[in-house]
């Protein structure tokens, strides 16, 4: 068990763990709006976690090659961080020129049961 | 012709590591292949900045880095909590807020939106001129704006305000 293998599997399984958070939500969430903060924002600091992880673990065995393709593992996760939050500005835009009704909170207390 | 030189040295380094391959004839390709992209699409990449400003402005970026990555995990958190919380629909209250921006380079204002949009909680619908319109998921997400992201960006791209 080195650091490195120690490293990985933090970073993986707190990875898995924005993944799964943002499934739950885009589940439990009431509309097309809040879905998109599921989908769009957990992922994208889960999708580095986990990346970061692979390449933790393929620098196990030091060598060029595995730096190399360790450096190509980051710059996915540069190109996530400048794609993804364009792409959800782009659906959620969309969305609101094509007029998609937001989910409105209910003041009161049965606001917690009201579901759209 | 500067903009051409240093859109190809990005360019060529970007192939030298997607492709890995140390030989003169992967090189030569790769310099061809950088030159055409560099006369093609010079003005693209770096537009109309001087030099002093060019790299002031990625300084001031890679400072700004690191906070904005502790601002996601922190966010990334708090909407795991409200996300795996059983009364989920008693502390979200999505609402759309607007309010208008002192930043004035189009670079700055594209890092500020998709800043809001990176740190979960809230999303930027749209900006027209100074407004931004903003999506958030909870109050005390939009509280925080604009706020100390905008301070920060402005200090980081824009240090001559």
């Amino acid at each position: 068990m080195t650091i490195l293998s120690i490293l990985t599997i933090i970073l993986m399984v707190s990875g898995l763990f924005f993944f799964l958070a943002g499934t739950i939500g885009l589940l439990r969430l009431p509309d097309f709006y809040s879905r998109l903060h599921a989908a769009g924002k957990c992922d994208s600091l889960a999708a580095v976690l986990m990346i970061a992880g692979m390449a933790a673990y393929n620098l196990e065995t030091f060598s060029f090659g595995a730096l190399l393709v360790s450096t190509k593992l980051f710059l996915i996760a540069a190109f996530v961080f400048v794609t993804s939050p364009t792409a959800t500005h782009a659906i959620t835009e969309a969305a609101l020129v094509l007029g998609v009704k937001p989910w409105k909170r209910t003041r009161g207390r049965q606001a917690g049961g009201t579901r759209p | 012709m500067k903009a051409k030189l240093a859109t190809f040295v990005a360019m060529f380094t970007f192939w030298v590591v997607l492709s890995g391959m140390f030989d003169a004839f992967h090189l030569t390709l790769g310099v061809i292949c950088c030159m055409l992209v560099a006369h093609f699409s010079h003005d693209l990449l770096f537009s109309g900045d001087d030099d002093q400003s060019c790299v002031r402005g990625l300084l001031g970026f890679v400072t700004y880095l690191p906070w904005l990555f502790y601002q996601i995990v922190i966010a990334n958190l708090q909407i795991a909590y409200v996300v795996l919380h059983p009364r989920m629909f008693e502390l979200i209250d999505p609402h759309v807020i607007r309010f208008k921006t002192k930043l004035k380079r189009p670079i700055s204002k594209v890092t500020f939106a998709q800043s809001i949009t990176l740190t979960p909680g809230t999303i930027t619908v749209s900006i027209h001129d100074d407004e931004f319109s903003v999506y958030a998921l909870t109050r005390s997400a939009s509280d925080a704006l604009p706020g100390e992201m905008e301070a920060r960006v402005a200090r980081a791209l824009e240090p001559d305000l």
